[in-house]
């Protein structure tokens, strides 16, 4: 992509954008996909079950089948519900999810957008997928749901400051918030990634990361004993499917940014592996990150929901800014 | 130039796309799907009661004040990202002017936290 960056806008280079965005489209769909599968079968795996093994072979196509059975379902609308926002609400929540896989960097050679912005475009589009949550808990006209759209909500706000923050040490290492130049800058061995000398902050993001992407052990907002569903309860068919596909858009991206910003990018973890292409160092470390997802999902149960909001705002909040200052002095005092 | 341009170009076609897959899949399922809607179908899911009363109503004003120490924390990583980045040209003084600004929101923390809008009682 990068020698089209710099070439003037014409309807070929923009041709070439679209048909980019359009692979990246299918590969993400292909990956939920088979992130789905994956899941089920490593969890199933973890409890001494099989998992999806009918569908296809080794139940391969189990999530392909899946997503053609909601194709077809019949698509109803409560009665109550309010008609318009509840058609607006899975949308607006895609949209975001999709629009921010447009500036992470794969490897050297493999970029779309080249944002100075860097890591502030990401919180700020992911913001939206929380009003959305609202839009749909609110808009079914439901209790289960109305309860779920809240909690989510709180969770997803409360949940959003540790995160920003823990990722402004990092920042301040490389001087920078764009994502090209955060990977270049951690250069050279292992330990000169991120995780080592912000291991603080590298902590307190991965739990906050959970917690955005409402996975267990912070999965309240979908609490299936407690709330039915949560804020989807209401949903059916395809319109279901793209909160699940959201959802898992955002493992994509949450597994990518931790790459980025605290294990090196693409970045071998000693510099003489360097004949192996960086794309596959990137995916090498975003699928130990997604599987350390599935892993922590089957381990830990539920937390209640007074300990959750309590571990956010009393405990990684003060941390996070501890992690800054203790940033700043390590900057001042070592160089 | 070009480049700043172009990324915001491909910027604007994923959003774009994002925009146009979800419309193109749903009117895709709408000729697929049967579509029978009979009463019973279409109330409220209440567990197979018959829903009680409706849930568009005034809510636990907890969630507000959550709302409001979000906002507060937010603008100040708006601060903060801007100093971090320019952190390591502007040295000592922006140090401790950042201390003075971190610990100024601190003690609203504390303040919520003694006010116990931090402690959760209720749904």
């Amino acid at each position: 992509m990068q020698h089209f960056w710099d070439q003037p806008l014409s309807w070929g280079t923009a041709g070439i954008f679209a048909a980019a965005a359009i692979g990246v489209l299918a590969f993400v769909i292909f990956f939920v996909t088979y992130a789905i599968y994956f899941e089920r079968k490593f969890i199933g795996w973890m409890q001494y079950r099989q998992g999806p093994n009918r569908t296809g072979p080794l139940g391969l196509l189990q999530s392909v089948a899946d997503v053609a059975k909601l194709l077809f379902k019949e698509d109803t609308i409560p009665k109550k519900a309010d008609r318009g926002l509840f058609i607006l609400a899975p949308v607006l929540a895609f949209v975001p999810s999709f629009a921010v896989l447009a500036f992470i960097p794969y490897s050297l050679n493999l970029q779309f957008a080249d944002l100075n912005v860097g890591f502030l475009y990401y919180i700020a589009l992911s913001g939206i997928t929380t009003i959305a949550i609202v839009v749909a808990g609110w808009a079914s006209n439901n209790k289960y749901s109305l309860l779920g759209g809240m909690r989510s909500a709180a969770q997803m706000i409360s949940y959003e400051v540790p995160l920003v923050m823990s990722v402004v040490g990092v920042v301040m290492m490389s001087g920078s918030l764009n994502l090209r130049d955060i990977v270049i800058a951690q250069e050279g061995y292992f330990w000169h990634w991120n995780f080592l000398p912000q291991i603080l902050g590298f902590g307190i993001f991965l739990i906050a990361a959970v917690s955005e992407l409402n996975r267990t052990p912070f999965d309240l907002p979908e609490a299936e004993s407690e709330l039915v569903a949560g804020y989807h309860v209401e949903y059916s068919g395809f319109r279901f499917a793209f909160f699940m596909l959201t959802e898992y858009i955002y493992v994509y991206a949450i597994a990518s940014l931790t790459t980025i910003l605290f294990l090196g990018g693409w970045n071998p973890p000693i510099p003489q592996l360097d004949f192996i292409p960086g794309v596959l160092w990137f995916f090498l470390k975003f699928a130990v990150i997604v599987f350390c997802l599935f892993w922590i999902r089957a381990t830990f149960p539920r937390l209640r929901v007074d300990q959750l909001m309590g571990l956010a705002w009393k405990v990684l909040l003060p941390l996070a800014i501890l992690n800054i200052f203790l940033t700043a002095l390590g900057i001042e005092l070592i160089g | 130039m070009e480049k700043y341009i172009n990324s915001y170009v491909i910027v604007t076609v994923f959003l774009i796309l994002g925009i146009a897959f979800p419309i193109f899949v749903l009117w895709l399922g709408s000729l697929l799907r049967p579509n029978k809607p009979t009463l019973q179908k279409e109330t409220t899911y209440e567990s197979g009661n018959e829903p009680v009363g409706d849930s568009q109503i005034r809510f636990n004003v907890r969630y507000y004040l959550y709302a409001l120490m979000f906002v507060v924390f937010d603008v100040e990583t708006v601060f903060l990202y801007p100093w971090a980045v320019a952190y390591k040209q502007l040295g000592l003084f922006a140090l401790v002017e950042m201390v003075i600004f971190a610990g100024l929101l601190l003690i609203g923390l504390v303040y919520a936290w003694k006010k116990k809008v931090l402690r959760w009682n209720s749904i």
